[in-house]
C-alpha cells in the first residue's frame, strides 16, 4: 500500500511536470554517471567534470549527435538504416578530394566540397529510401548493400589513399584549434536560446489560457524553464571555462557543438511542430492508417531516408574537418553507435516512439561513458562490454516501459 | 429524390479474381443501407472502392447526381464520403487531437496548430456524448468504445455527407456498442447518408432501412428490411436466392 501511493504521487507530480518520464530518468542516469566518474577521477589533472573534459566530451559527441535525430525518425518508422556510417565517410571523402591540392585532389573551393557532399549524401539516402518505399525492400537489406557499397566506394574513388590535408576555412567545422566560436558569441549564443525558451513558455501558457485549454501548474512551468535555463548557462560557463593552451583566452563552444545544437534543435522542432514530424509518428505508429488518411507514405520515406543521408554527410563534413585527413575508414561503425544512442534514449525499433531530446542524451550518455572509461584507463574490451550491457539494460527498460502503458 | 451516392456496375478484377463483378448499389440522405455477405464476399473491397484505397476497373460512381472520379482517400474525402474501418485506423501512438485530424491537420503557417485542433476536437468530442478523459493522451489507452468515438469524430468534424463503417461494432462491449447505435440514428436524423457494413444481424435489422446482400463478388440482391426475415437474409447471403415476397428495392427511392 505504502509503495503503492508512493508510487502514485511520483507519477502525479511527472504528470504536472508535463515532461516524459523516460527524459527525466535519463536525466537523473546521466547525472549519475558523471557523478560516479567524477569521484572515480577525483586525483587525476583531467577530472571528469573539469573544464576540459567537458569541453572535449561535447566535441566527442557531436558526430554521433549530428546524425542520432534522423535515426530518430527512421527509426520511429519502422524502417532502420545501416549505412550511415559508410555515407560519412563516402561523403568524407568525396569532400576531401575536392578541396585538396591537386594532384591528390582536384582543388576545388570548399564551399563546393561542403555543398557537394550534402547532396551527395541526400541522394544517396533517398535512393535507397526508393527501394524501401517504392519496391517494399526491406530497409535492413538496402541500407547493408549501402554499408558495403560505400565503405568500398569510399576506397576506391580514393585509390585506397589517405587525403588532406583540409582546406583551413573547412577545418573550422571540426572544432580544432580555429574551430570554437569564442567567449562573446557563446554568450550571445546561450543569452539567445534563454530568450527563446523564455518567450516558448510564455506564449504558449498565454495562448492555452486564452483558448481555454488546461495548462501546467506555475509551479511546474517554473521548474521546468527554470530547470532548462539553468542549464543552458552552465553549458555556456563550461565552454567559457576552458581556455586555449598557454592563454587565458576561453575558447567558447566548438563550431561542431553548435552545429549538433542547431540541427538537434531544427529536428526536434520538426518532429514536434510540422505536418512532416506528425506524420513520421504516423507512420510508425499505423502505416495503413497514414495511407487511408491521405498521407503519402512512400514520399515521406524517401524524404526521410534523404534527411538521414544528408545528416551523415554533414557529420562526414565534422569528422573531416576535425581529422584534417580522410581515410578508408572514417567512421567504420558508426552506424551501431548511433542506433545504439537512438536506443539507448528511448527510440522504439518497432516504431512509432521516440524523441529527439532522448536520443540526444543517449548520445551523450555513450560518449559519456567512453569518455569517463577512457579517464579511468579501462581497457577498450571492457569499454565495449560495459556499453554494449549499457545498451541491452536500455532496451529492456524501455520495453518493460512501453508494456506497462498498454 | 436524387440519391446521394450511385455506384454502377463496378468491376474490379486482383490476378485472375474477379473481386467485384458487375456491383450496383445506392444510398440516399439520411438512410442506412446495410451491407451483408461471407468474408470475401466483395463488401470491404466495394466500400474501399468507393472512398477512393482501390480503383475500379469500369463503372461509374455519382455523387449527388454528378458523376465523380475518386482516385485517392482524399478524393472520397472531397465529396463528403467519410470511411470508419473496421481496424478503426487510427494511429495507436497519436492522441486523440492527432487522430481526429490525421491528414488534415489546421496550421499556422507551416506550424500545426495544437490549440485549435484540440478545441474542435473537444467540441466534436462532446457532441458524441462519450466520455474521453483527456485527448492528450495515445488512443492506444482508451477503452474501445473511446477508439471508436475518436474514429467517429473524424468523420463526423470533416461534415460527412456519406458515411462508411465496417464493423463499428465488431469489437464493442454491450454498453458501449448500444451507444454507437444511437449515434448511428443521430447522423441519420441529420440527413447523414450511411454503408454499414456488419456481420451482427441483429445491428444490422435494427438500424438499416435497405439490406443489399453480396456473395462472390456479386450483388445477390437489394430488399426492405421491413419486408425480409432473419431467415430470407440468411437464405441470401448462403444460398445466393431472393426472397419470394420481397419487393426489388434497388432502383426506386425508399418509401417514396
Amino acid at each position: 500500500m505504502q509503495m503503492q501511493s508512493t508510487s502514485r504521487a511520483r507519477t502525479n507530480l511527472v504528470q504536472s511536470l508535463g515532461v516524459d518520464g523516460r527524459i527525466l530518468t535519463m536525466l537523473v542516469v546521466l547525472a549519475v554517471v558523471w557523478a560516479v566518474f567524477q569521484l572515480f577521477t577525483l586525483g587525476q589533472p583531467g577530472q571528469f567534470l573539469s573544464p576540459q573534459n567537458l569541453w572535449n566530451l561535447s566535441v566527442q559527441t557531436a558526430v554521433v549527435g549530428i546524425m542520432v535525430g534522423g535515426m530518430v525518425m527512421v527509426i520511429v518508422t519502422r524502417q532502420i538504416d545501416l549505412s550511415v556510417g559508410s555515407i560519412l565517410g563516402f561523403t568524407g571523402m568525396i569532400m576531401a578530394l575536392i578541396q585538396t591540392v591537386p594532384p591528390l585532389g582536384w582543388g576545388g573551393h570548399w564551399l563546393l566540397a561542403l555543398l557537394a557532399g550534402l547532396v551527395l549524401g541526400a541522394l544517396i539516402g533517398a535512393f535507397q529510401g526508393y527501394w524501401v518505399a517504392y519496391w517494399g525492400v526491406p530497409a535492413f537489406v538496402v541500407t547493408l548493400a549501402g554499408l558495403l557499397i560505400f565503405r568500398n566506394a569510399t576506397f576506391i574513388v580514393a585509390s585506397g589513399r589517405t587525403i588532406g590535408p583540409l582546406d583551413d576555412n573547412f577545418k573550422v567545422l571540426g572544432g580544432g584549434l580555429n574551430g570554437s566560436i569564442g567567449e562573446f558569441w557563446t554568450w550571445v549564443v546561450g543569452l539567445v536560446v534563454m530568450a527563446l525558451i523564455i518567450y516558448q513558455a510564455l506564449s504558449n501558457r498565454s495562448r492555452r489560457l486564452k483558448n481555454g485549454l488546461p495548462v501546467r501548474p506555475v509551479w511546474a512551468e517554473g521548474l521546468v524553464t527554470g530547470t532548462l535555463l539553468a542549464l543552458v548557462l552552465a553549458f555556456v560557463l563550461v565552454m567559457n571555462a576552458f581556455p586555449y593552451p598557454g592563454t587565458n583566452t576561453p575558447r567558447g563552444m566548438p563550431v561542431p557543438v553548435l552545429i549538433t545544437i542547431g540541427v538537434l534543435f531544427l529536428l526536434n522542432w520538426v518532429a514536434l511542430n510540422t505536418r512532416f514530424g506528425r506524420y513520421v509518428f504516423a507512420i510508425g505508429g499505423n502505416p495503413e492508417a497514414a495511407l487511408l488518411a491521405g498521407i503519402n507514405v512512400k514520399r515521406m520515406l524517401v524524404a526521410v531516408f534523404a534527411l538521414m543521408g544528408m545528416l551523415a554527410a554533414l557529420a562526414g563534413a565534422v569528422q573531416a574537418a576535425r581529422l584534417n585527413f580522410v581515410t578508408n575508414s572514417m567512421g567504420n561503425l558508426l552506424e551501431l553507435d548511433v542506433i545504439a544512442a537512438a536506443v539507448i534514449g528511448g527510440t522504439a525499433l518497432a516504431g512509432g516512439s521516440g524523441t529527439i531530446v532522448g536520443a540526444a542524451l543517449g548520445a551523450l550518455l555513450m560518449s559519456s561513458l567512453r569518455s569517463g572509461m577512457v579517464l579511468m584507463g579501462l581497457p577498450t574490451e571492457w569499454q565495449n562490454v560495459v556499453l554494449g550491457l549499457v545498451l541491452l539494460a536500455a532496451v529492456i527498460w524501455n520495453t518493460v516501459y512501453l508494456r506497462s502503458r498498454r | 429524390m436524387t440519391p446521394l451516392i450511385e455506384m454502377q456496375n463496378i468491376n474490379l478484377r486482383f490476378g485472375g479474381n474477379q473481386a467485384l463483378d458487375n456491383v450496383s448499389v445506392n444510398l440516399y440522405p439520411g438512410e442506412v443501407v446495410g451491407l451483408l455477405g461471407h468474408n470475401g464476399a466483395g463488401k470491404s473491397t466495394l466500400i474501399k472502392v468507393l472512398s477512393g484505397a482501390y480503383q475500379a476497373d469500369s463503372g461509374r460512381i455519382r455523387v449527388g447526381g454528378q458523376e465523380v472520379s475518386i482516385r485517392t482517400p482524399q478524393d472520397a474525402q472531397a465529396q463528403g464520403i467519410e470511411t470508419i474501418y473496421q481496424t478503426l485506423a487510427l494511429a495507436d501512438n497519436l492522441d486523440a487531437v492527432a487522430n481526429v485530424f490525421l491528414g488534415r491537420e489546421k496550421v499556422r503557417g507551416v506550424i500545426l496548430d495544437e490549440d485549435i485542433m484540440e478545441l474542435e476536437a473537444r467540441k466534436t468530442l462532446d457532441r458524441l456524448k462519450v466520455k474521453i478523459p483527456s485527448l492528450r493522451l495515445p488512443v492506444a489507452q482508451m477503452s474501445g468504445g473511446q477508439r471508436q468515438t475518436v474514429a467517429i469524430s473524424r468523420a463526423i468534424y470533416f461534415k460527412a455527407r456519406c458515411l462508411i463503417m465496417d464493423e463499428p461494432t465488431a469489437a464493442l462491449g454491450p454498453e458501449e456498442t448500444a451507444k454507437v447505435r444511437e449515434l448511428i440514428k443521430a447522423l441519420k436524423a441529420e440527413g447523414v447518408g450511411i454503408f454499414l457494413i456488419s456481420h451482427d444481424l441483429h445491428d444490422v435489422f435494427d438500424l438499416a432501412d435497405r439490406l443489399t446482400v453480396m456473395k462472390n463478388g456479386r450483388v445477390v440482391g437489394t430488399v426492405y428490411t421491413q419486408d425480409v426475415s432473419h431467415d430470407d437474409v440468411l437464405g441470401m447471403i448462403i444460398g445466393g436466392v431472393m426472397p419470394k415476397n420481397a419487393r426489388p428495392a434497388d432502383l426506386p427511392a425508399p418509401r417514396a
